[in-house]
C-alpha cells in the first residue's frame, strides 16, 4: 500500500479530482496548504508599502493505493494538474505500514 | 430659542449616526490589522462607547460645555444636574439640550477609539483601559472647550471648527504620534510583512463610516437647514474626490490602485471636510478633497522615513488631513455658503477677502492643539508605564501569540472547528 501525495496549484483541483474519479479512486483528501519551490513569491502593496509574500497557496492531496495503482494514479494527477508554467507542484510516493477502516476494522488492503 | 422638531430629529438622527461610527471604524481598523489582533483592535473601540459615554455625563459635558472660563468649563451640569433643560453656555439651541449633549457624547466616544489604530497589536489591554478615561478627561474635554463652547479661548479668537477637524481629528492623530513614540514599535516591524487580514471588513467600516460622517459634519448645523444640506453636498465632494486622488497617486507610485487605497482615501477626505463643512461652498470641497486624498497618500509613507510605527496610520489620515482642512478652512471659507463666516477674523477665507487673518487663527488653534495634546498624552503614557504594574507594553510572549488569546481569551474566526 502506498500515500500518494500531490502538491498542486490549486486551481487545478476540480480537474484532478474528476480524472481520479474516473479511474476509480475511492477517495482522497484534499488540504490547503502554503509553500514555495522554483516559484518564488509575490509582491503586495498596501498604503504605498510593498510587502514581499514568500508562500504560494497550494492544494495539497493525498491518496490512499494498492502498490499496482501507484503508476496509473500517479501519472493521472501528473498529466491533469500540468499547466507547463512553474509552480506546477510535485507528486511524490510514500509507503504506507498499515491502513484501517475505521467503521469497520478491516484493515490492510480491504480498507482502501 | 424655540424647540424646532425638524431641527430636533435632525440632530437626534444624527448623534446616531455617529454613533454608529464608533462600530464603523472598529471594523475599519479590525479588518487592516492581522487575525490574531482583530479581536483587541475591535474591543478598544467598543469599550470607548462605555467608558466616554459614563464619563461624559458624570462630568465631561459639563467641563466642555457649561461656564467655566477660557480654558475649561465648570462642574454646573456635572452628575446629569440640570443636564435636561439647561443650555450648553452661549449657544442657542432649535433643539432639546439632551439632544445637544447627545451629539456631542458621540464625538468624545469616537476620538479616543481614533487612537486604537496607532497603537495596534501591541497595547495591554488593561493599560487602553486607563488609557481612555484619561485621555478623554485631560485632553479632548479641554480642547473640546476651547473650539466648541463659546466660553473657550480659540472660539472667542474666531478659529472656525465647523465639526472636530482639530477637537478629533489633529488631537488623535497628534496623541497617536506620541503614544507610538512612547510605546514602541511592533516587534518585527518593518521588517516582517504586517498584511491585513480582512479587507472587506476594512470597506464595511469605510462605508459606515462615510455614511455617520453625514451625521458628523451635517449634523453638526444643529439644525434642519441650507447649512446642513451645505455640509451633507460639501462631506459627498470631499470624500469622493479624496478617494479618486488618493487611487490616482497610488497608481502612479506603485502601479496599482488597491481597495485600501479607496477607503483610506475617502476616509482622508472626510478628515478633511470635517472643519470646513459648513463654512464652504460651490466647487472647493472638490478641491478641498483632492488635495487632501493626495497629500495623505503621501504621508501615510513617512513613518517608514522617520521610524515610527504608526501601525494603520492614523497621524498620516488623521492629523496630516485634519491639518490640511482646518488650514484650508482659512483659504476657502466664505460668507456666501454660512453667514456667519463674516464675523470670522478677516471676514472670511483667503479667496472671499484676500486676507490671511483667518488662516493665522487656524494655525494659531492647530498649534495649540498639537502642542497641548502631544505633550498630556505623551505624560499620560509615561504614567501609565510606571505606575501599571505590567506597564503598557505586551510581553514579547503575548505579541507573538495575538491580543485576542492573550487578553481576551477568545479567537477571532474558529472557521476551522465544527
Amino acid at each position: 500500500m502506498k500515500l500518494i501525495v500531490g502538491i498542486i496549484k490549486p486551481f487545478k483541483l476540480d480537474d484532478v479530482k474528476d480524472a481520479l474519479k474516473e479511474l476509480g479512486v475511492n477517495g482522497l483528501t484534499v488540504s490547503d496548504v502554503q509553500g514555495f519551490g522554483r516559484q518564488r513569491g509575490h509582491t503586495e502593496v498596501y498604503r504605498g508599502a510593498e510587502y514581499e509574500i514568500d508562500f504560494v497557496p497550494k492544494v495539497r492531496i493525498e491518496i490512499l493505493v494498492d502498490d499496482g495503482d501507484v503508476d496509473r494514479v500517479t501519472s493521472k494527477v501528473v498529466e491533469t494538474a500540468q499547466t507547463g508554467k512553474i509552480g506546477d507542484g510535485k507528486v511524490w510516493v510514500i509507503p504506507v505500514e498499515n491502513v484501517i477502516r475505521i467503521r469497520t476494522g478491516e484493515a490492510g488492503p480491504d480498507a482502501l | 430659542m424655540e424647540i424646532n422638531s425638524g431641527d430636533t430629529a435632525w440632530v437626534l438622527v444624527s448623534a446616531a449616526l455617529v454613533m454608529f461610527m464608533t462600530p464603523g471604524l472598529a471594523l475599519f481598523y479590525g479588518g487592516m490589522v492581522r487575525t490574531k489582533n482583530v479581536l483587541a483592535m475591535l474591543m478598544q473601540n467598543f469599550v470607548c462607547l462605555g467608558i466616554v459615554s459614563l464619563l461624559w455625563a458624570v462630568a465631561l459635558y459639563s467641563l466642555a460645555f457649561s461656564g467655566g472660563n477660557d480654558l475649561i468649563g465648570s462642574f454646573d451640569l456635572a452628575w446629569m444636574h440640570d443636564t435636561l433643560k439647561t443650555a450648553p453656555t452661549g449657544i442657542s439651541l432649535s433643539v432639546p439640550p439632551f439632544a445637544f449633549m447627545a451629539f456631542q457624547l458621540m464625538f468624545a466616544i469616537i476620538t479616543p477609539a481614533l487612537i486604537s489604530g496607532a497603537i495596534a497589536d501591541r497595547m495591554r489591554f488593561s493599560a487602553w483601559m486607563w488609557f481612555v478615561p484619561l485621555w478623554v478627561i485631560f485632553v479632548y474635554t479641554p480642547v473640546a472647550h476651547w473650539v466648541f463652547s463659546p466660553e473657550g479661548w480659540l472660539f472667542k479668537r474666531g478659529a472656525l471648527d465647523f465639526a472636530g477637524g482639530t477637537v478629533v481629528h489633529i488631537n488623535a492623530g497628534i496623541a497617536a504620534l506620541a503614544a507610538v513614540l512612547i510605546l514602541g514599535k511592533r516587534r518585527g516591524w518593518p521588517t516582517h510583512p504586517m498584511v491585513p487580514h480582512n479587507l472587506p471588513l476594512t470597506l464595511i467600516g469605510a462605508g459606515i463610516l462615510w455614511l455617520g460622517w453625514f451625521g458628523f459634519n451635517a449634523g453638526s448645523a444643529l439644525s434642519g437647514s441650507e447649512l446642513a444640506a451645505t455640509a451633507l453636498v460639501n462631506t459627498q465632494l470631499a470624500a469622493g474626490a479624496a478617494m479618486l486622488s488618493w487611487l490616482l497617486v497610488e497608481r502612479l507610485r506603485t502601479g496599482h490602485a488597491t481597495t485600501l487605497g479607496a477607503a483610506s482615501g475617502l476616509v482622508a477626505g472626510l478628515v478633511a471636510i470635517t472643519p470646513c463643512a459648513g463654512f464652504v461652498g460651490g466647487m472647493s470641497p472638490i478641491y478641498i478633497g483632492l488635495i487632501a486624498g493626495a497629500i495623505c497618500a503621501f504621508a501615510v509613507s513617512l513613518k517608514f522615513k522617520l521610524g515610527y510605527d504608526d501601525s494603520l496610520d492614523v497621524v498620516g489620515v488623521h492629523l496630516v488631513g485634519g491639518l490640511v482642512g482646518s488650514l484650508l478652512v482659512g483659504v476657502f471659507a466664505d460668507a456666501a455658503f454660512n453667514e456667519g463666516v463674516a464675523g470670522a477674523p478677516g471676514g472670511g477665507g483667503l479667496i472671499e477677502t484676500g486676507k490671511l487673518d483667518l488662516l493665522g487663527e487656524q494655525a494659531l488653534a492647530v498649534v495649540a492643539t498639537m502642542a497641548w495634546s502631544f505633550v498630556i498624552t505623551a505624560v499620560i503614557m509615561l504614567v501609565l508605564k510606571v505606575v501599571l504594574p505590567k506597564g503598557i507594553r505586551s510581553t514579547e510572549e503575548e505579541e507573538e501569540t495575538g491580543l485576542d488569546q492573550s487578553y481576551h481569551s477568545e479567537s477571532g474566526y474558529s472557521l476551522d472547528r465544527v
